[in-house]
């Protein structure tokens, strides 16, 4: 067995009023994938940003091929070969691609000028290590490629740094099932190259894929360590103290599913084609599909941000033709957004200004603006408890919470206006797992309290546990139908488009 | 030029006129080459406009009419130049003030500074330095010469030098650029050093110009926000990180055009400042609009 790259023994770290990390050992080898699993708030984060030098370990040591090291500064251990992928990328989008992997250490040729020639042929050697080697051009700007592609560029720019150790902080967040697919491979090939990689993934399906050892961390604690991959159940009760079985809300019964709620019958607009659909009362409908299949075009087109330009919709059985969000919404529609922090919420305004948002914005323009029909903060209040928030106070920065937290403020906005349909975009991504299964219920929960619910997620096993019926859309129509129960490969056949060629 | 002969009116296309244009456009140029540098790093400096001021009478009253005292003018501004810039560039990313309010006040602090000294011109230049403005090789202005070749300059480093490469990335995504070891704060002070600097220059132009220097000058060229319209038409992004040179003399050329243009024509200002506004807006709004296609 080969000798540990990196050691971490015994780290502990305090925060003012919180314990972050206690005792915590680590390690991790070359041409290994070590998973770092834990809820939100577990210190994942935090021990990697022990390793990384952007914090101080309050005891302990951190040891890289035997020695002790001492980072001061993100920089350090960079340079030492330790490299953090993080969700944000810290990429420049204005900057070409070879720009981009010797940002801060450009080669320099005559005069100290920097030599460009170098820099290209270099970031086409690092780039010829990945499978997505062929459709990225090193003049090219980042922002002109894709989510997946610009990651395996932040990938490709930690390789050409010569690093030894690959952080990757929840790198499939934003991907599809295929872009993850390629991202798995693109680990293989920096595990053959013998790089020792710390992978940070709530998702067991990945952890099971790519791990060969889990350290489970729970309150700052090692919950469990796993020297060969365990079954997903014991990681998962590892991490959350209990077990999984109740994790998903059950199903709908028969006598729960009502009238339909909405109904489209050939609707179509320039993403969209031939969508006919029905959402019924008490119902959870999942939208499954690859990136770009249509499903958030969908969604934007019942809200009304990019309308259908011909079909017909009905809501509660009345026609609807709504051309824009606020007539969706005065109509009886909610949606929650795939990215919070952008299009969910106002992070600088408190807890309660966020619930508020929607109702307030449809009161009287004069009105006071404290206490009316729309905008009553006692209610609110009520909602938000009801929605068991955990903030200090409903006067807090919504941008302190934690992403479960966030996204229960959002449904609280919603429930506020009474809404016959609620579409949830991604509802559960970067959240942790007891808060997932939190959401989980919530929407159940709203659906037994007979709206109906729409619901897009990228997340296959979770549009299998949380909806009662599944739509798979592929090239903005819907191309197949499964009851609760179907299992991944029916669902990504139908969204590939294999089906077709089998039917 | 074709307003003037479409309308006959060839009698307004005398040099003087477009010397006139040109000198304008000239001491715009220099000030926008340095303000593309802090806007690139996603600052932006007002005070262009009160230190053109203050350099061009510091030149004046150093010089006094003597030549031997050239050199020591000229040093002079250009120190005042670097020790705006840097206190700018200080206050901006040590002190974390809003580059906009930061620069605001050193405007109005050298406004306030100049004001207190004199009130209208004062000292003179002697004929050796007039010929920074008057002067020409064979036949093309020194001044001209001497932008091409600064614009030149500021391309090379922005295109081919680490520290333009830093600069790009300090404006793009500061964090990014901090996690991959660039000293952003030290940037920020170094762009701030060359935008003052070039507004030193642009004062020493105009001060070699004018024949002498006076505390308004600054101010009545409303170099700070023309400085910054100019740039912007360019496609240099206010908020950083996109942009160079070439757009920004681009953008001159636009402003000084239509102010030949409307000089020929012999229309009153008021359409003029009317259209340039509409240039601007249209401009920002063209670039926002091409942006949006890119990415949808």
């Amino acid at each position: 067995m080969t000798e540990p790259v990196i050691e971490m023994e015994g780290i502990s770290k305090s925060f003012p009023g919180v314990r972050a990390l206690s005792d915590v050992s680590f390690d991790v080898r070359p041409g290994e994938v070590q998973a770092l699993v834990g809820e939100n708030g577990a210190g994942k984060s935090t021990l990697i940003k022990i390793l990384s030098g952007v914090y101080h370990a309050d005891a302990g040591t951190v040891r890289m091929h035997g020695k002790a090291v001492h980072f001061t500064h993100p920089v350090d251990s960079l340079k030492s070969g330790i490299a953090v992928i993080y969700q944000e990328f810290s990429l420049l989008p204005e900057r070409t691609v070879a720009q981009n992997l010797f940002l801060g250490r450009e080669p320099r040729g005559r005069f100290g000028l920097i030599d460009t020639a170098r820099m290209r042929r270099e970031t086409r050697d690092v780039l010829a290590l990945f499978a997505a080697a062929g459709r990225i051009d090193p003049d090219q700007t980042v922002g002109s490629l894709d989510v997946a592609t610009q990651q395996v560029v932040e990938i490709a720019k930690a390789v050409s740094t010569g690093a030894r150790v690959i952080v990757m902080d929840e790198p499939t967040a934003a991907l599809n099932e295929a872009e993850c697919e390629e991202l798995f491979e693109t680990v293989d090939t920096l595990r053959e190259r013998g790089v020792a990689i710390i992978y940070i993934s709530h998702r067991m399906r990945e952890i099971t894929r790519l791990a060969d050892r889990v350290t489970v961390l729970k309150d700052g604690e090692i919950a469990a360590r796993f020297d060969d991959l365990p079954p997903p159940d014991a990681i998962v009760r590892a991490m959350v103290g209990r077990d999984i079985a109740d994790f998903y809300a059950p199903p709908a019964t028969e006598a729960e599913i009502g009238a339909p709620v909405l109904t489209v019958r050939g609707a179509g607009n320039d993403r969209l084609d031939g969508i006919d659909l029905d959402v019924r009362a008490g119902e959870i409908v999942g939208l499954a599909g690859i990136q770009g299949a249509g499903r958030v075009a969908l969604a934007m087109a019942l809200f009304g941000h990019a309308p259908f330009t011909h079909g017909e919709v009905t809501l509660d059985g009345a026609p609807v033709a709504f051309k824009t969000p606020r007539e969706a919404i005065r109509g009886g529609i909610g949606l929650l957004p795939g990215d919070r922090k952008s299009e969910g919420l106002v992070l600088m305004q408190s807890v309660r200004d966020n619930g508020m948002l929607t109702s307030r914005a449809f009161a009287p323009l004069w009105g006071r603006a404290k206490r009316n029909r729309h905008t009553d903060e006692t209610a609110m209040d009520g909602l938000l408890d009801a929605m068991e928030i955990r903030a200090a106070s409903y006067d807090q920065e919504i941008r302190g919470l934690s992403g479960g937290n966030q996204q229960k403020a959002i449904v609280a906005r919603w429930l506020s206006m009474r809404p016959r349909l609620l579409i949830f975009i991604e509802p559960t991504r970067g959240i942790d797992v007891n808060a997932k299964a939190g959401i989980y219920h919530l929407m159940r929960d709203l659906a037994r309290d007979g709206a109906g619910i729409l619901m897009i997620s990228s997340d296959l096993p979770e549009v299998i546990g949380a909806a009662d019926r599944i739509l798979v859309m592929q090239n903005g129509k819907i191309a197949a139908e499964f009851p609760h129960g179907a299992t991944e490969p029916q669902i990504m056949h139908a969204a590939t488009g294999e089906t077709e060629v089998a039917a | 030029m074709v307003i003037a002969v479409a309308t006959n009116q060839t009698q307004y296309l005398s040099l003087e006129n477009l010397i006139a244009i040109l000198g304008r456009s000239i001491a715009l140029g220099i000030t926008a080459i340095g303000q593309t540098f802090v806007i690139l790093v996603a600052s932006i400096d007002l005070s262009v406009a009160s230190l053109i001021s203050a350099t061009s009478v510091l030149a004046s009253v150093i010089m006094d009419g003597a030549p031997a005292m050239i050199v020591p003018a000229v040093l002079a501004c250009l120190l005042l130049g670097a020790f705006v810039g840097v206190l700018n560039g200080l206050i901006v990313s040590a002190l974390k003030v809003n580059p906009l309010i930061a620069t605001l006040g050193m405007s109005l602090i050298i406004q306030g500074c100049l004001s207190a000294f004199v009130s209208n011109f004062a000292g003179s230049v002697p004929e050796a330095f007039q010929i920074f403005a008057y002067g020409q090789i064979g036949g093309v202005p020194v001044a001209l010469v001497f932008l091409v070749l600064l614009a030149l300059l500021a391309w090379g480093i922005l295109r081919f030098t680490k520290f333009g490469s830093d600069i790009y990335a300090a404006g793009g995504n500061d964090e990014a650029a901090r996690f991959a070891g660039i000293k952003t704060g030290r940037i920020v002070v170094l762009t701030h050093v060359i935008c003052s600097v070039c507004a030193a220059i642009a004062g020493l132009y105009l001060a070699s110009r004018l024949r002498s220097g006076a505390p308004w000058i600054g101010a009545d060229g409303v170099y700070d926000l023309e400085s910054i319209a100019v740039v912007v038409i360019g496609g240099t992004v206010l908020a950083g990180g996109r942009g160079g040179i070439w757009g920004t003399m681009a953008g001159m050329l636009i402003f000084s055009l239509i102010d030949s243009a409307f000089n020929i024509a012999g229309v009153d200002s008021f359409a003029k400042q009317v259209l340039r506004g509409i240039i601007i807006v249209a401009a920002v709004a063209f670039y926002a609009i091409r942006s949006k296609r890119i990415v949808a």
